[in-house]
């Protein structure tokens, strides 16, 4: 069954919402990137609300007009010029005034959406009767998409992506440094623009499938995942899309296969799926691949510490270190070294002392740089600055214990 | 208007928007100025899944078990954005926006598999809450307000409503010194002894608290607009925060009342017969507010600040 919707068998309409979800999520997740880099996830929260009041108000515009009200391309303009409104108003009050962005984030918001609120609860005592459906905006709907729906979905989309790669380049530039950006002669406000609109472009476009609600979700969520995986911009923008699209196509998919499954949520979920799958496996920044480095950290400590001990012929008491020695066959149970052991605890020592003599003698100042009590002298120093030292500390002697 | 149709028709709901919205602005202020606005936002979105976990738990939709699971949601949803952050190393805005898409989304499918037809629990109310229904009425007048038999049938959002509202003064009074001087100036906060992320965690702790209390009556739109708007507006007309607080407070009550009476009344005034939803008014007048304060206000610029 799901395997089935996976691969568009599970009839036209779940196929079309499926298409249309991909499309839209790859948009989303590249768009996104950018806004994250730029530390302003939180701004699309902002844009998805304040499309309400423009949706109601066309929809109004067109009824009193005389048309359906429904035309999806209507309420969608109106939903961006609303949105477009909101950005204006976001950038008006951190500009103009003393309040932070997150205030104005949160103003405009809250204000918009109770607008828009406001106009759909007239839309409802309307006396056409037609009962507009518009509370569909705020979860999402797929249930009755048109293939003319899907099409205005994915050339928004096809769009919006076509517009990222023009704009690539200068707009990584200001996520990453601004002030470089506008040293090197770019204009930083418009570039911001660009960037806002385009997450305006997938927010609008995205109404119709995961609802006003949710469609932050899809900006946000996916880049924070792909920004676990690399470091380079490229990169991680290819893999946001790459999650943003595969969680719309298969969030689509599981919600097909079910009545009770609505769309927009099992989309977001997926992505969070991503989400955490990247937070636990990504290598690198990943939190199994930092485990694993701490780790193996902890016991080169506490080998390194061993040898030393069994050096100098102190008895080890520390558990693990007694069991890493034991395992390495550098010691017995009874903590005692084998002859194994004792070459490499005699070596241990003799580097130790080399590593004194080197971070004693200005000449060496720049390989005592990268002493940090494990590092194997000879992958510092060459051999011959190595005899040298052994020279002026004098020949190995043998381990008495 | 007579007393007989304005008291057990618009007194409680207008007490009980009063009342949230001075609530909810009172800790916005100090979150407005140290930057975590949109905790209000977050929480809002987050306390739904715990709502219908509690209703799935107990089979009601009762006051008490919805409280509870949606200060446990509140509180899961702090934790695992201080988790995100930490663990990813994840800038805070993002962590936030991660965390409460997610948990909004999986309470709407919560919502959406399991059978809430019979009681009235839908997204639709949690956003909007339902003010409008909250009427009295034993209430036969004025009178009613001096008649215990009456004042028994009060809807029980008011005096909860009430109870908040007194908690939330009663915290920011006592806590009034260390909030302040943590709120401007952590650092030294920090040097004077204080424990300044317990009172930060206190300040979101009492925030959610007053979220899922004004949420249960009002709607989730009041409770973000009230966090934010009223201060905001408020920190454009001073800059002493004692003034501050009495600016937002009046704002808030301001925009409740306004609020109120506009969507109930305003369609009337204009011909037409059904009243607009008062939680989008509320909120749409609180921005209409700080509009104005951000066109007028005396102190709407950063003074001293450089103009970028």
């Amino acid at each position: 069954m799901l395997f089935d919707a996976l691969f568009l068998q599970l009839g036209y309409n779940a196929s079309l919402v499926a298409i249309g979800a991909g499309f839209l999520g790859i948009a989303a997740g590249v768009t996104g990137t950018f806004l994250y880099l730029r530390k302003q996830a939180l701004l699309s929260d902002a844009i998805s609300h304040a499309t309400l009041p423009g949706v109601g108000l066309a929809f109004v515009l067109m009824a009193l007009v005389g048309g359906s009200g429904r035309f999806l391309p209507g309420l969608l303009l109106g939903a961006a010029l609303s949105a477009g409104i909101g950005l204006l108003c976001v950038s008006a009050l951190t500009r103009r005034t003393r309040l932070s962005e997150d205030s104005a984030i949160g103003a405009v918001l809250s204000v918009f959406f109770g607008f828009g609120i406001v106009i759909l609860t007239v839309i409802q005592t309307m006396s056409t009767g037609r009962q507009a459906g518009l509370e569909s905006f705020l979860l999402g709907s797929t249930a009755g998409m048109l293939f003319n729906d899907a099409v205005v979905i994915a050339a928004g989309g096809a769009l919006t992506l076509l517009a990222v790669l023009l704009f690539r380049r200068p707009m990584g530039l200001v996520a990453f440094d601004p002030e470089y950006a506008a040293a090197r002669g770019f204009n930083v406000a418009r570039i911001d623009l660009v960037i806002m609109t385009l997450a305006l472009a997938v927010t609008v476009v995205g109404l119709k499938i995961v609802g006003l609600i949710l469609v932050v979700a899809m900006l946000i969520i996916p880049p924070v995942a792909a920004r676990f995986w690399s470091d380079r911009m490229e990169v991680v923008a290819l893999l946001s899309g790459l999650f943003g699209g595969l969680s719309g196509w298969a969030g689509a998919a599981i919600s097909a296969t079910a009545p009770a499954l609505p769309t927009g949520p099992i989309i977001v979920l997926v992505c969070f799926g991503l989400f955490v799958l990247s937070l636990f496996l990504a290598p690198g920044r990943g939190l199994l691949a930092a485990l694993t480095r701490h780790l193996r950290f902890q016991r080169r400590v506490h080998l390194r510490q061993g040898l030393l001990a069994l050096a100098q012929g102190q008895p080890i008491y520390e558990r693990l270190t007694l069991r890493l020695l034991r395992r390495a066959g550098l010691a017995r149970a009874d903590g005692v070294a084998t002859d194994e052991g004792r070459a490499r605890a005699a070596k241990a020592l003799r580097d130790e002392k080399r590593w004194e003599l080197v971070r004693s003698d200005p000449d060496f100042a720049a390989a005592a740089l990268s002493y940090d009590g494990l590092a194997g002298i000879e992958t510092v120093l060459t051999v011959d600055q190595i005899a040298e030292i052994d020279n002026r500390i004098g020949a190995p002697r043998e381990v008495t214990s | 208007m007579s007393g007989a149709e304005f008291v057990p028709l618009s007194l409680p709901p207008l007490l009980i928007g009063i009342l949230a919205a001075v609530a909810c602005a009172l800790p916005g202020n100090f979150l407005v100025l140290r930057k975590q606005a949109l905790i209000g936002d977050a929480i809002s979105h987050v306390v739904l899944p715990g709502i219908v976990v509690a209703f799935l738990v107990t089979g009601t939709v009762g006051a008490g078990p919805m409280m509870l699971g949606a200060m446990g949601s509140s509180v899961v949803a702090v934790g695992l954005i201080e988790a995100i952050r930490r663990l990813g190393r994840i800038e805070p805005g993002a962590a936030m926006g991660v965390t409460f898409t997610a948990m909004f989304a999986a309470g709407v499918l919560l919502l959406e598999q399991s059978d809430t037809s019979s009681v009235h629990l839908d997204v639709e109310h949690a956003l909007y809450g339902n003010l409008e229904s909250l009427i009295w009425l034993d209430a036969v007048g004025w009178q009613s307000l001096l008649d215990p038999v009456a004042l028994a049938g009060l809807p029980p959002e008011l005096p909860r409503i009430g109870l908040t509202c007194l908690f939330v003064i009663a915290f920011t009074s006592i806590l009034w010194r260390p909030l302040k001087i943590s709120t401007f100036d952590e650092g030294f906060a920090a040097t004077a002894g204080m424990p300044t992320t317990l009172i930060g965690l206190a300040l979101v702790i009492v925030a959610a608290l007053t979220a899922v209390a004004a949420f249960d009556a009002v709607g989730s739109i009041i409770v973000i607009a009230m966090f934010i708007c009223p201060p905001a507006a408020a920190r454009l007309m001073t800059n002493r925060l004692e003034t501050q607080i009495g600016w937002s407070v009046v704002f808030a009550v301001l925009s409740a009342a306004l609020g109120y009476v506009l969507a109930g009344y305003g369609p009337l005034w204009l011909g037409r017969d059904n009243a607009v939803s008062a939680a989008g008014m509320i909120a749409t007048v609180s921005g209409a507010i700080l509009a104005l304060a951000a066109l007028f206000g005396p102190c709407r610029t950063r003074t001293g600040a450089p103009a970028s």
